[in-house]
C-alpha cells in the first residue's frame, strides 16, 4: 500500500513539474508562435494535467514505465537555436544511390539552410510547420485535429509545447518521383528534452514516399516527444517509413495520427534498428469506403533497449482492408511490447482486418508482451490476429542442416527471413538493399552501435 | 424480411424455461452488509472461529476495494446494500430419506430436469444442489464415502473435516484476490466440497446444481476440490433461475488444486435467466475460477458452456506450479438480446515443461456484446513451456459485437506462445449449400454453429454435452440475418 502510495506522489510530482514548466516558459511558448498553434496550448496543459505522465497503471502504457525517463533533469529547447555544425557537412546517407528531396531537422526544428531539398513538383510544400502556420494558416486549419489531447498525455504535453517540426503538401494529382527524406538530429551540449510536430497532407489523387530517420549526433540523454499528423485526401498514395537509430541513452517517444478519406492507401513500416527507449503510437482512422491501410514494423533490439509498438486501426466506414505485420527480435536483456487493436465500428460492413506479431527471444533474459485485440461490432467481416513468441522453428533448422548448412549460418539464415517478410514492403529500392544489408550485420552482432556513428561509444 | 430474419426474430422471443419461481418457505436475513450481518452469517451456520476470521479479514478488506472496471461490460450501478445475502430454505431436521425432502423443493429440482432420486439409480451421477446459496440435497455421499472421497455441501465440510478445509481454502483464490471473490469470501453461505484421496478415481461424475429462488438475494456459493495425489475427478456445474424483472448478483468462487499426478476435470452450463429480450433483469455473473497444478505433472482442464446471465465476467485459470502440469480451458459463450460477456482465461505458467490450452469460441447475436480476454503468462524460470491459444467469434447479424483482448508475457527463450483470433459470420455459402440439399435456414445455421463449437463440446462429459447441444440450439436457432 505504502509504494503505490509513493508512486503515485512521485507521478504528480513528475507532472507537476512539466505543468510548472509550462508556466515559466508560457511567454517563450507563445511568442512568435502563430495563433494556429498557441490556440491549443492552454486545453492541451490541462488535458496533460488531468492524465499525468502516464504510469504503468495507465492501460495503454502497461508495458512501458515512462516515469524514470520523465524524472530526469533537462534542458528544454522552446525555441530556434543555430546548429553548432554544418548539418550538411556532418551528415553523409548512409544508403548509397539514395535519390531524394533532402531536409533536415535539428532538435525538433527545421533546419534554416535546408538547400538540398531541390526541386519539388509546382505547389508541393515542404517546410517548417512554425512558417507555414505564419504564412498560410490555411493550411494547417485541420491542425491538432487528428491528435486528440485528452486521449494521451504525451499529446498533450507536445501539443502544449509544440512550436516547430516539417510540414509537407501535396496538392491535388500531384506526383512527387523522389521520396522526401527527412533527418532528424538531436545533438545538445547537456541532455534535452525536444517536442516536433510534423504535419503532412496529402490533397485528392496527391503521391508520395517519405523517408524519417532519426540520429543522435553526440552521447547525451534525449527526450524526444514528437507528434506527426497526417491527411491523406480522396485516392491519395503514402508511403511513410521511419528508420529509428539512436543512442542507448535516448527516449524516443513518437505518435502517428493518419486519417484516411476513400479510396485512399497509406503504408507505414517503422524499423528500430537502435534506441533506449523507443514508444510509437501509430492510430489510423479510416475515414472513408475503400481505404487500404498496411502497417508494417520491425525491431531488433539488445542490451536493455525497450521497443513498444502501439497500433490502432478503426475502420470508420465499410469495404476497407487493413493489414499490420510487426516483427521483433529480443536479444541480451532486452524488452518488447506489442499492442495492436482493430477497431470495426458499426455498419462498417465488408471489413477485412488482419494483423499479425511475431517475436523471436533470443536469450532467456529478453521478455516480449504482445496484446493484440479486436473490436468488431460488425457482422460482414473477415478479422484475425495472431501472436508468436517463440524461436527459430527447429524443423526448418534442421532441413538446412540436412543439406549440409552450418548451425551458425542456418540460424542466421531464418532470422534474415524472418525480417525479410518485413523488409520486402519497401518499394524504394536502394532503401530495401540498404535496410537489408543493415538488419543483416545487426543479426550478425556486427554493428553493435548505432549506425555508423563516429564515436565509438558502448552503445 | 427475409426468411432468414424472421426466424431471427422467432428465435429470440423465445422464453427462458427455466424462468419459474418455487414457493418454498425461505428464510432471509433483512438486506444490508456490515460485520454484524457476517457475524449472523456464521452463527446460523455454526462454524468454527478461523470461519469467522476467515470472512470478517475478507470483508475489511472488501471495504477498501472498488469494483473493478477494465472489462468491456456496461455494468449498472449495483447497490451492495441493497441485497439479502443469506436466503436459505427454511431448516428442517435431518433427512434421511428422500420422502422427507419438501415436496415443493423436489418438484423445483424436477422442473430444473435433474430428479434427484431418478439420477441416484439411472444416471450414476452424484448431485449436489444447492438452491439460493444453501445446499439441499447431496446424493451418493455414502457410495463415495467407501472410497473415501468426501464430496458434501461447504458447510457440512466444515463441521466434518473442518482441518481439511483450513488448510485449502483461500490456496488458489486468496480472500482479497479480486473484489468479487472478497464480497464472496465474506458472505458466501454454502457450496459444495470435495475431497479425492490419494490414488483415487472417482467411479462417478460429480456435479452441483446451482439455482437461485428468492427475490432481492445474492448467490455467493463456493466451491473447493482438492485432488490428492495420483486422483482423478470429473465435476460438472449448472445453473438456472427464475425470471425477475430486477437483476440480481451472482458471485461465486471455485478453487481446485491439484496435487502430484492428479486430474480435475470441471465443466459448467451456465444458463442462469439472462433477462428479457428488452434487456430488463437477469444474472450478474462475477465468478472467480481459478485451479492450482500444485503437483508435478498434473492437469486441470476447466470447460464451460455460457449462454445465460445478463453479464458474464468469468476467467476460469489455471497457474501452472508442478513441472510438466497441464492447464486447459474450452469455453463457448454464447450471447444473444441485450446479454454482455467478457470471459476467457488466465495460464500463468511457472514450473518446467508446463502446457495450456486456450480454445475459446464465440458467438454473438441480437444486441448483445461477447468478449474474451486472456492471460498467458510465462515466467523466467518456465523452460520449454508451450500455449496454444484460439479464439473465434461468429457474428450473427449487425447489431452485435465480438471483441477479443489476449494479454501474452513471455519471459524466456525456450517457450513458444502462439495466439490466433479469427472474427467472421456464417457463411452464406455453406447456409446456401444445406438450403440446397433440402435444409432449412433455421437448420442449417443450427448445424454451423454446433459443428463450430463441437470442439468445445466434445470435451464436455455425455450428460452435458446432450445439455449443452439442447441451450445451443435454443438460443440461437436461426438467429442469423
Amino acid at each position: 500500500m505504502e509504494s503505490n502510495m509513493s508512486i503515485l506522489i512521485e507521478n504528480t510530482d513528475v507532472s507537476l513539474k512539466y505543468a510548472a514548466h509550462y508556466n515559466s516558459v508560457k511567454e517563450v511558448l507563445f511568442r512568435n508562435s502563430a495563433e494556429e498553434m498557441n490556440a491549443h496550448r492552454k486545453k492541451a496543459l490541462q488535458d496533460f494535467i488531468t492524465q499525468g505522465i502516464p504510469t504503468r497503471k495507465n492501460e495503454n502504457y502497461k508495458y512501458t514505465n515512462l516515469q524514470p525517463r520523465f524524472s530526469s533533469e533537462f534542458r528544454y529547447i522552446h525555441e530556434r537555436e543555430p546548429a553548432e555544425v554544418d548539418l550538411h557537412a556532418v551528415f553523409r546517407c548512409d544508403v548509397p544511390l539514395l535519390d531524394t528531396h533532402l531536409a533536415f531537422l535539428f532538435n525538433g526544428w527545421f533546419y534554416e539552410d535546408n538547400s538540398k531539398i531541390g526541386e519539388l513538383p509546382s505547389g508541393v510544400i515542404l517546410d517548417s510547420l512554425e512558417n507555414v502556420a505564419h504564412n498560410n494558416p490555411g493550411l494547417i486549419r485541420k491542425y491538432a485535429s487528428l491528435a486528440q489531447t485528452e486521449d494521451d498525455p504525451l499529446v498533450a504535453l507536445n501539443t502544449a509545447f509544440a512550436k516547430d517540426g516539417y510540414f509537407l503538401y501535396v496538392p491535388e494529382n500531384t506526383t512527387v518521383e523522389l521520396p522526401v527524406q527527412l533527418i532528424n538530429f538531436l545533438q545538445a551540449k547537456e541532455s534535452a528534452y525536444v517536442t516536433q510536430r510534423n504535419f503532412i497532407y496529402l490533397e485528392e489523387g496527391a503521391h508520395v514516399k517519405v523517408i524519417s530517420c532519426d540520429h543522435t549526433l553526440n552521447l547525451n540523454h534525449y527526450l524526444n516527444n514528437s507528434v506527426t499528423e497526417i491527411f491523406a485526401g480522396p485516392n491519395a498514395n503514402l508511403e511513410y517509413y521511419t528508420l529509428q537509430n539512436q543512442h542507448n541513452y535516448t527516449t524516443s517517444l513518437n505518435s502517428v495520427f493518419i486519417h484516411q478519406e476513400k479510396d485512399s492507401k497509406v503504408t507505414t513500416l517503422n524499423s528500430s534498428l537502435h534506441g533506449g527507449l523507443i514508444r510509437n503510437n501509430l492510430k489510423f482512422n479510416m475515414d472513408g469506403e475503400n481505404a487500404e491501410a498496411f502497417l508494417y514494423g520491425m525491431a531488433f533490439i539488445d542490451r536493455k533497449q525497450h521497443v513498444d509498438n502501439f497500433t490502432q486501426v478503426i475502420h470508420g466506414k465499410p469495404h476497407c482492408m487493413s493489414n499490420q505485420v510487426y516483427k521483433n527480435v529480443l536479444d541480451d536483456e532486452s524488452t518488447g511490447a506489442f499492442t495492436g487493436r482493430i477497431h470495426v465500428v458499426r455498419d462498417a460492413q465488408k471489413t477485412n482486418a488482419f494483423q499479425r506479431n511475431n517475436n523471436i527471444l533470443l536469450t532467456d533474459k529478453a521478455t516480449m508482451q504482445s496484446k493484440p485485440q479486436l473490436i468488431i461490432d460488425a457482422d460482414d467481416v473477415k478479422c484475425s490476429h495472431g501472436a508468436t513468441v517463440g524461436q527459430i522453428d527447429e524443423e526448418a533448422l534442421f532441413y538446412l542442416r540436412a543439406r549440409g548448412i552450418d548451425e551458425a549460418k542456418a540460424r542466421l539464415m531464418m532470422m534474415n527471413a524472418f525480417a525479410y517478410e518485413v523488409i520486402q514492403q519497401i518499394s524504394i529500392e536502394p532503401l530495401r538493399k540498404r535496410i537489408n544489408e543493415l538488419v543483416d550485420k545487426r543479426l550478425r552482432g556486427e554493428v553493435a552501435r548505432c549506425h555508423d556513428c563516429a564515436y565509438n561509444c558502448e552503445c | 424480411m427475409t426468411d432468414q430474419d424472421k426466424i431471427l426474430s422467432e428465435v429470440t422471443q423465445g422464453d427462458y424455461k427455466y424462468g419459474f419461481f418455487s414457493d418454498i418457505e425461505t428464510e432471509i436475513i433483512d438486506r444490508g452488509l456490515n460485520e454484524a450481518v457476517i457475524r449472523t452469517i456464521s452463527e446460523k451456520k455454526d462454524e468454527p472461529d478461523f470461519m469467522l476470521e476467515f470472512r470478517l479479514d475478507a470483508f475489511r478488506r472488501w471495504q477498501k476495494m472498488k469494483m473493478p472496471d477494465w472489462a468491456y461490460l456496461k455494468i449498472p450501478p449495483i447497490d451492495f446494500q441493497g441485497i439479502s445475502y443469506y436466503a436459505a430454505p427454511k431448516k428442517k431436521p435431518e433427512l434421511r430419506s428422500l420422502d422427507e425432502v419438501d415436496p415443493e423443493l423436489l418438484e423445483t429440482f424436477n422442473k430444473l430436469g435433474i430428479p434427484l432420486e431418478e439420477q441416484k439409480h439411472l444416471a450414476g451421477v452424484a448431485v449436489d444442489a444447492v438452491l439460493d446459496s444453501v445446499s439441499v440435497k447431496t446424493t451418493f455421499k455414502e457410495v463415495l464415502a467407501e472410497q473415501g472421497i468426501v464430496f458434501c455441501s461447504f458447510s457440512d465440510a466444515v463441521r466434518e473435516h473442518p482441518d481439511l478445509v483450513r488448510k485449502y481454502l483461500g490456496q488458489a483464490v486468496p480472500v482479497a484476490d479480486n473484489f468479487f471473490a472478497a464480497l464472496n469470501s465474506a458472505v458466501f453461505s454454502d457450496g459444495s466440497f470435495c475431497y479425492i484421496p490419494r490414488g483415487v478415481r472417482c467411479p462417478m461424475e460429480l456435479s452441483t446444481y446451482f439455482r437461485i429462488n428468492s427475490a432481492n438475494t445474492g448467490q455467493f456459493e463456493r466451491t473447493l476440490i482438492v485432488a490428492d495425489d495420483d486422483s482423478y475427478v470429473s465435476y460438472l456445474e449448472g445453473c438456472t433461475a427464475p425470471m425477475r424483472d430486477e437483476n440480481q448478483l451472482h458471485a461465486a468462487v471455485v478453487e481446485i488444486i491439484a496435487l502430484n499426478r492428479a486430474e480435475v476435470k470441471y465443466s459448467t452450463v451456465q444458463n442462469w435467466y439472462p433477462g428479457d429480450k428488452n434487456g430488463r433483469g437477469g444474472i450478474y455473473n462475477f465468478v472467480t475460477k481459478r485451479g492450482i497444478c500444485r503437483g508435478e505433472s498434473s492437469k486441470i482442464s476447466w470447460t464451460q458452456v455460457e449462454t445465460g446471465s445478463a453479464i458474464t465476467w468469468k476467467y476460469p485459470s489455471c497457474i501452472l506450479i508442478g513441472n510438466h502440469s497441464v492447464g486447459e480451458f474450452n469455453s463457448v459463450a454464447v450471447t444473444n438480446n441485450h446479454q454482455q460477456a467478457d470471459t476467457g482465461s488466465k495460464m500463468i505458467h511457472i514450473g518446467k515443461n508446463t502446457k495450456s490450452t486456450i480454445v475459446s469460441k464465440g458467438i454473438s447475436a441480437g444486441k448483445s456484446n461477447n468478449s474474451y480476454r486472456g492471460l498467458v503468462k510465462v515466467m523466467p524460470g518456465a523452460e520449454n513451456s508451450r500455449n496454444f491459444s484460439q479464439c473465434d467469434s461468429l457474428l450473427l447479424n449487425d447489431t452485435c459485437g465480438a471483441h477479443t483482448f489476449p494479454y501474452i508475457e513471455v519471459g524466456n527463450k525456450s517457450s513458444i506462445v502462439e495466439h490466433e483470433a479469427t472474427t467472421s459470420k456464417i457463411g452464406e455459402d455453406q447456409i446456401f449449400y444445406c438450403n440446397q440439399r433440402g435444409i432449412d435456414t433455421e437448420k442449417a445455421i443450427s448445424m454451423i454453429v454446433n459443428g463450430y463449437a463441437k470442439e468445445v463440446l466434445n470435451k464436455l462429459p455425455m450428460e452435458f454435452a446432450v445439455e449443452a447441444q439442447k441451450l445451443l440450439q435454443i438460443s440461437l436457432e436461426g438467429s442469423v440475418g
